[in-house]
């Protein structure tokens, strides 16, 4: 009986030992990563509660945790004016319709791709990859947009982005991945291509297609550069450039904040005013992002499966 | 849909005949080709819109690269233009404000990319460690939110937080300390640039590295846990090795993108204060080309840069090629 005893005390002797250093390292781990999670968001959260306290109490605090003296008025400020709302009105537009047509041409150009016995596969493959290597650079891209008549036009930043090579190809893999039966059965019925694309192979692909239309919208709604580029009319900028000039340069006249607001206005400051505007444009990524989250992994496992 | 119990590959028909083709066997050969071919037009409808996408908005834009042989002007047009040779890449090389630029550029990428390299790794293999769900998911959730969002955003945050007027100055001040001026030093901008752009970028760079380590064999871990191996060992021992490959596929293509230093990042976090450490190419050939409008010269920058990326994808493909790795084609 007692050596009975004795032998578990001499096994369990090691496991105990093990358990306090799993425990210091748990430890070690556990506030890295915590610390890591807290880097990451501390900047945004500041904003965050930066755009909802007061003016003078975001002046005083170097980190604001919690909103201080709560207030909405940051945000019924840029929200009077019409520029804010109207950067979000082409955002939207950019984001619904080149959505819409990236996916409609990208499934369109996959399915044939996808197509092993299509002639001439090949060749088309190097036509498309040709564009992948080699760019013609901004300035001759500039030219194109210019003589095509679209400056100032919102289709400057849809049209030039209808295709991204890369997802062309994740999904031409993902096609190519699907069970031939029942599309080779749909072309003995006689079914069209356009049916079989539409009816049966888009379908089936609903999620990786959902992925990529969430990564498209993403790139839409942080469209920048080509409003830089092609919009010179403040009236048609996108998001990101209004935010550019109001947050980063602090041209607060842009959302209709006057220096005579600056010095006779308690309610808001410019530095509330430019973090209401940063948020402002987040919320709606904030709102995507689950789905987006629930999405990605199977496009990143979707995009290693075949290079 | 051969015959029901013949033995014959597909493809090879009796009357397939190889060898001497006659000039009027060709004609035969190229009518059929055209004929299998019109069997698939409804594919290559489907096709039409992206190859025309391609044609207007990629391949069009490389005929306007003859600018950069040009004394371009938009008056003239490309027909009208006087033809001057290769004078604007002669200016260029000799031009100290081109090699400027061009050495910000591969310095700011090879620091973002030796110092942000290994954070998503040591990332990736403490989360490997986390046995608590919730816990891990919300780390996740959290590190890789920022890279959804765009540099406007991101930096106009930044400048919030710790540029001129921003809350920690401000805080600091209030408080009797002074903070430097980190966003118009030359001496802290490269590192305000690798800073921010490992916080923004870490944790979705892990993503290939936590893909990686599930797909280690389960096996080998317990039979390390058999031998007595601790977690620390387990991570050196099994876990890194088994990173190795991804970790080659990732530093080789970020190799072979040296000439993107990260555009969008500069253009809204730059200032002309630190235009001597922080401008790079991409900045460089907007303001001279879009904004100063000497299409030309901006034309020339861009050409060499678009050659030298081009040669930069290139390598890397036949590099992971010779490495058994997947590639772009």
């Amino acid at each position: 009986m007692s050596a009975h005893i004795e032998t578990t005390d001499y096994e369990e002797q090691p496991l105990r030992a093990r358990w306090h250093s799993n425990r210091l390292a748990e430890t070690i781990i556990y506030s890295v990563l915590l610390l890591l999670g807290i880097i990451s968001m501390l900047p945004i959260w500041h904003t965050l509660n930066a755009s909802l306290s007061s003016p003078e109490k975001v002046a005083q605090a170097v980190l604001l945790l919690w909103p201080h003296s709560f207030t909405l008025d940051s945000y019924l400020f840029i929200f009077k004016g019409e520029a804010l709302i109207r950067s979000f009105g082409v955002t939207v537009f950019i984001t619904v319709v080149g959505t819409a047509l990236n996916l409609l041409v990208t499934s369109a150009a996959a399915y044939p791709l996808s197509r092993r016995d299509l002639p001439g596969r090949q060749f088309i493959m190097l036509f498309i990859m040709v564009t992948f290597v080699f760019s013609a650079g901004i300035v001759p891209g500039f030219m194109l947009v210019r003589s095509l008549g679209l400056i100032n036009s919102l289709w400057a930043m849809i049209w030039p982005t209808l295709v991204n090579v890369f997802f062309l190809i994740l999904l031409r893999n993902f096609f190519e991945n699907l069970p031939d039966a029942v599309i080779e059965s749909a072309r003995m019925d006689g079914s069209s291509e356009m049916r079989i694309l539409f009816q049966i192979v888009i379908p089936m692909s609903l999620p990786a297609i959902a992925t990529m239309g969430l990564f498209y919208a993403v790139s839409h709604w942080n469209e920048f550069f080509r409003g830089i580029f092609y919009i010179y009319d403040p009236a048609k900028w996108p998001l990101q450039v209004l935010l550019r000039s109001v947050v980063i340069q602090a041209n607060l006249n842009e959302i209709g904040f006057s220096n005579q607001d600056m010095y006779g206005n308690a309610q808001v400051s410019q530095l509330t005013i430019r973090a209401a505007t940063v948020i402002a444009a987040i919320v709606p990524m904030a709102l995507l992002y689950p789905f987006v989250q629930r999405f990605f992994v199977q496009g990143i496992v979707l995009g290693a499966e075949k290079g | 849909m051969a015959t029901a119990g013949t033995d014959v590959q597909p493809g090879v028909s009796e009357s397939s005949t190889t060898g001497h083709l006659g000039p009027d066997s060709r004609r035969r050969h190229l009518r059929r080709e055209l004929g299998r071919a019109w069997k698939y037009r409804e594919l290559y409808l489907l096709l039409l819109p992206a190859i025309l996408f391609f044609v207007i908005f990629r391949y069009i834009p490389m005929g306007g690269l003859v600018m950069g042989f040009q004394n371009y002007s938009p008056v003239r047009g490309f027909l009208g233009s006087p033809w001057v040779g290769f004078q604007h890449f002669e200016t260029l090389f000799a031009l100290p404000k081109f090699l400027e630029v061009f050495r910000n550029t591969v310095i700011i990428s090879l620091y973002k990319l030796f110092i942000g390299f290994p954070v998503p790794i040591i990332f990736a293999l403490l989360l490997n460690e986390v046995r608590h769900l919730l816990f891990k998911r919300a780390i996740q959730t959290v590190t890789y939110f920022p890279h959804f969002l765009s540099w406007v955003v991101y930096g106009g945050i930044m400048v919030l937080f710790i540029g001129p007027g921003g809350a920690v100055p401000e805080g600091l001040e209030a408080i009797g300390l002074k903070m430097p001026a980190l966003l118009v030093n030359p001496k802290y901008f490269r590192t305000i640039l690798v800073i921010t752009n490992i916080m923004k970028e870490f944790g979705w760079a892990a993503i290939v590295y936590l893909a990686a380590i599930a797909s280690i064999d389960p096996s080998i871990y317990e039979a390390a846990m058999v031998d007595g191996a601790n977690r620390l060992q387990q991570a050196r021992y099994i876990t890194l090795p088994g990173l190795r490959g991804i970790m080659g596929i990732v530093f080789i293509l970020s190799m072979g993108n040296i000439l993107e230093a990260g555009f969008e990042q500069v253009f809204v976090m730059y200032n002309p204060a630190v235009y001597a450490v922080g401008d790079i190419l991409d900045t460089y050939i907007y303001r001279i080309g879009l904004v100063d409008g000497r299409f030309s010269l901006a034309t020339a920058v861009g050409l060499f840069r678009s050659v030298i990326a081009a040669i930069m994808i290139v390598m890397t493909n036949y590099i992971l090629k010779r490495a058994d790795q997947p590639t772009l084609w």
